[in-house]
């Protein structure tokens, strides 16, 4: 119907009106589409993107223009006990978190591939802590990680008698980076268990049934079925996972800020005390663009070694 | 921890034929719904907590011993009363809004355009043009935000709320340029076609056709873009200095932790004003959202 309407509105219009024609015209109009996107991207993220790196080698402070030094600001970082520390907690704090994710968004996962009442309210709600602002959520995390009044440790003291004195859950080091953690895999549950669900619905039930019928166990199942079908997807997710949780700044600066004592300080927190709140630019972009190796690592780490075994697995198939 | 988990999942297939009912219902209770529960239970709970304090009295927010803290006796309004005529709230939310429905609608006409270049005007390096794009995704804020602050000071944004309308695009186009190729994909190009033999303009087909299919598509880069944008912290933070200009996550943290003695009521107050938009906006599409998002994976 569309188009019937739309050949005797485009007659009309067929006067050889010069803007039409160039509209018309393919190249022209290739470039037209794209240059907005493609202008934004330039302006703010190709061009930061270089300016980051030229940044790192120059001692630019906010409001002073800075001259290039080399790779001294490198050099400073290779000795700063804190920017070590940075790099142990960002990479521990990535493995345990994306470990813990993806075990129990994967449990959630299956639980969710079964039928029963009301899935599709159940997998709505379980998003929340997605789409809720992170900082928002974090908040609520440094409430119930409180000293005195956390309602974890009145569970465990005042209602279970587990303990008898209140847990201090960011006031020494481990105890505030195990919190943290523990912040960061309730956040990224939800998104990993979804798109795992996405995968795990792709998988035909004709191969399950043929592996019941040729007498596999459900743990075979699982592991020759389940597992090697969800290798693609469990790639691309892993990957941004990885790279989101590498470089996460909102949980730790809501909630402890980099404290007690710098111990829980992400390389992101560190390039913004340093970068913005201390001004001091170039020191900080040379944190930023210490993650890029760490990051380009990760990526075809998880990338490249879990893609890998899907073309295996397609070989071995065909 | 998977290993049992995967049992579970495939258990209820396997008991049904030669276990007895009861027993079937019973596993299938301890295997999934309990587990399920708990799931709920966890990723809820902090929700809970943040709606039950923001409606707590001082008294019994510290006071454990005489109230139960999982319950509310004297409930009020006090907390939300302070946060909307003692401080700037609603012109944080007014910000937040104004950012995030402005960078929304830019991203969505820049996204469509490109994705609609990429897919259907296809040329030489298309794909590779495509490709530019989703890596572009992959870069993350946190490595950018120090240059970022720089060119933003250099056009003359610091401080202004449009340098985030203009700076938001940058994870969003990526984003909603990817999720609409995809759906273009699943549009018949006949449908075009028959249109160009009838003399249509492209751009009338892309007006015309194209877009009134793509709806739901376009429906889900917006839900996308809108949350992802309300949900912005580290850009809002670095470029924003003046309590007036700040968006809600940053103004919560920033202009309302204040002193020793923190105001959990208010805090929390704050929280759960800020997550209503968001959540309300989601669960109208929720449907958009999900199946979005799968999608997305899928690609």
């Amino acid at each position: 119907m569309s188009v019937t309407t739309l050949s005797s509105h485009a007659l009309v219009q067929r006067q050889p009106n010069w803007l039409v024609r160039l509209f018309d015209y393919k190249p022209f109009l290739i470039v037209m589409c794209l240059a907005p996107a493609i202008g934004l991207l330039t302006v703010f993220l190709t061009y930061p993107l270089g300016l980051g790196v030229w940044l790192a080698f120059t001692d630019t402070t906010i409001g002073r223009r800075g001259i290039y030094v080399g790779l001294e600001n490198f050099q400073y970082l290779l000795t700063d006990s804190l920017w070590w520390n940075a790099v142990f907690y960002s990479v521990v704090y990535t493995g345990i978190a994306t470990f813990g994710k993806f075990a129990l968004g994967f449990w959630l996962a299956l639980l969710l591939n079964n039928h029963f009442p009301f899935k599709s309210v159940l997998r709505a709600i379980i998003l929340l802590p997605w789409i809720v602002p992170t900082v928002l959520s974090a908040l609520a995390f440094w409430w119930i990680y409180d000293p005195q009044f956390s309602i974890i440790s009145y569970l465990l003291v005042d209602v279970l008698h587990w303990r008898s004195d209140n847990i201090d859950f960011l006031g020494s080091p481990w105890p505030a980076r195990f919190s943290l953690i523990a912040a960061n895999i309730w956040r990224g549950i939800p998104f990993v268990a979804i798109s795992l669900l996405a995968g795990l619905q792709t998988i035909s039930p004709s191969l399950y049934e043929a592996a019941m019928l040729d007498g596999a166990s459900a743990w075979q199942r699982f592991r020759y079925i389940t597992f090697p079908m969800m290798m693609p997807i469990l790639a691309i997710v892993m990957t941004f996972s990885i790279i989101f949780t590498f470089t996460d700044f909102q949980l730790v600066y809501a909630i402890t800020r980099g404290g007690p004592g710098n111990s829980t300080h992400l390389l992101a927190t560190l390039a913004f005390q340093r970068g913005i709140a201390g001004g001091e630019l170039g020191e900080g972009a040379a944190i930023a663009v210490s993650m890029i190796p760490f990051l380009v690592f990760a990526t075809l780490f998880s990338y490249f070694g879990l893609a890998r075994r899907k073309w295996q697995q397609g070989e071995s198939n065909d | 921890m998977t290993d049992t988990v995967a049992q579970a999942a495939v258990a209820d297939a396997k008991a049904a034929p030669d276990t007895m009912a009861w027993d079937s219902g019973l596993r299938r209770l301890m295997m999934i719904y309990l587990p399920l529960g708990c799931f709920v239970l966890i990723l809820l709970f902090p929700f809970y907590w943040m709606a039950i304090t923001s409606f707590k009295p001082n008294a019994e927010l510290m006071n454990y011993k005489e109230h139960n803290p999982f319950w509310i006796s004297s409930p009020t309004l006090a907390h939300i009363k302070h946060l909307l005529f003692n401080t700037a709230y609603p012109h944080w939310l007014w910000t937040t809004m104004l950012v995030a429905i402005g960078s929304t609608t830019l991203s969505l006409i820049a996204s469509t355009l490109a994705a609609y270049a990429i897919e259907r005007l296809r040329f030489r390096g298309s794909p590779y043009v495509g490709l530019g794009i989703y890596l572009a995704y992959l870069v993350p804020p946190s490595i950018l935000f120090i240059p970022l602050a720089t060119v933003v000071v250099q056009f003359g944004l610091f401080d202004s709320p449009l340098a985030l309308i203009l700076v938001y695009p940058t994870f969003l186009v990526p984003f909603c340029t990817w999720l609409l190729i995809g759906y273009f994909k699943s549009i018949p190009y006949e449908l075009e076609e028959c249109a160009l033999v009838d003399g249509a303009t492209r751009l009338q087909i892309l007006r015309r056709i194209t877009l009134p299919l793509a709806v739901p598509g376009l429906i889900s880069a917006g839900i996308f873009s809108f949350t992802l944008s309300w949900n912005e912290f580290i850009y809002a933070l670095a470029f924003i200095q003046s309590g007036a200009n700040k968006t809600v996550p940053v103004a919560i943290l920033t202009e309302l932790v204040t002193g020793d003695v923190y105001q959990w009521g208010a805090l929390m107050a704050g929280s759960l004003l800020g997550s209503l938009p968001v959540a309300i906006f989601y669960s109208l599409f929720v449907d958009y959202y999900v199946s979005s998002l799968t999608g997305a994976v899928k690609e």
